[in-house]
């Protein structure tokens, strides 16, 4: 299981990196696009210094990679590393709905005796 | 059954899950207090649970197994923190060794499982709290590839969504 490969540090630095309203919706944006990190704080009322800050932790986390472009720091999503954070709580939360089925099944039986 | 929300607090680490049931809040409690209704239900896809021991009160303790699609078994154990029957219930959830005692009594995940009746159906909410990541992903696993799969097609929709 790719889960397995992802180690408790990595899990704590992806777990603590979407804590974060503003890091969660840098990771939708350049999901949809890479963007350089002064077009991405045009979105938000703080600081380009407090931006790259954001951007740091998500790098740090392995969720975007940062790559030159002339005069541009360009950040795009790292897909691989999303998917492993996001299906750790998705994967539970599937366990739960396969249990709640579960229960359902057994409560149908009781209309069914009757 | 109608799943009523799901929250995901990766900072907490807690899976909150509200289900509602068309049936009454004692008729759900039961399906926690029976152990031979309760295995039906509780292990993950593929891998059914065997409850050898459930001592369905305050101080109580449950002895578990889930048998895998290859036979292996994945043994577990509960203690019983908080019993309001038929309302509330509260407990920690831990792996064990093949003896079946508990190898990881102080990395378990705590359950509070409220069940009320809203509009004559019966409400359950579940939050899981995990002590760490670590403990999250060895859950998860074992006998989750079904569930993987479905988190990966949203996952994956989502990104193909993304991308247009």
């Amino acid at each position: 299981m790719v889960v397995g490969e992802l180690s408790e540090a990595d899990a704590d630095r992806i777990f603590h990196a979407l804590a974060d309203a503003t890091r969660r919706d840098i990771i939708a944006r350049v999901i949809r696009q890479e963007q350089s990190v002064s077009a991405l704080a045009r979105h938000y009322p703080m600081s380009l210094a407090a931006v790259q800050k954001h951007v740091a932790v998500l790098e740090r986390a392995a969720l975007v990679t940062k790559e030159r472009h002339g005069r541009e720091q360009l950040v795009a999503a790292d897909v691989t590393a999303l998917r492993r954070a996001t299906r750790l709580l998705d994967a539970y939360e599937q366990l739960w709905r396969h249990r709640a089925r579960g229960i359902e099944q057994i409560l149908a039986e009781d209309q069914e005796g009757n | 059954m109608t799943v009523v929300s799901t929250h995901k607090d990766v900072q907490a680490l807690t899976l909150t899950f509200v289900a509602e049931f068309a049936a009454s809040v004692e008729r759900v409690w039961q399906v926690w207090q029976d152990p031979r209704q309760l295995e039906r239900w509780w292990g993950p896809p593929t891998w059914p649970a065997t409850f050898e021991q459930h001592d369905f009160a305050v101080g109580g303790q449950s002895r578990y197994y889930m048998t895998g699609p290859e036979g292996e078994k994945a043994h577990g154990w509960w203690a019983i923190t908080a019993i309001d029957a038929p309302n509330r219930l509260e407990f920690d959830d831990g792996f064990s060794d093949e003896d079946g005692e508990p190898v990881d009594t102080s990395d378990p995940i705590h359950l509070v499982v409220t069940i009320e009746a809203v509009d004559s159906r019966a409400r359950m909410t579940t939050v899981a709290t995990f002590t760490s990541a670590e403990r999250m992903e060895q859950l998860l696993a074992m006998g989750m590839q079904e569930g993987m799969r479905e988190a990966m097609g949203q996952i994956d929709a989502l990104l193909a969504d993304a991308s247009h």
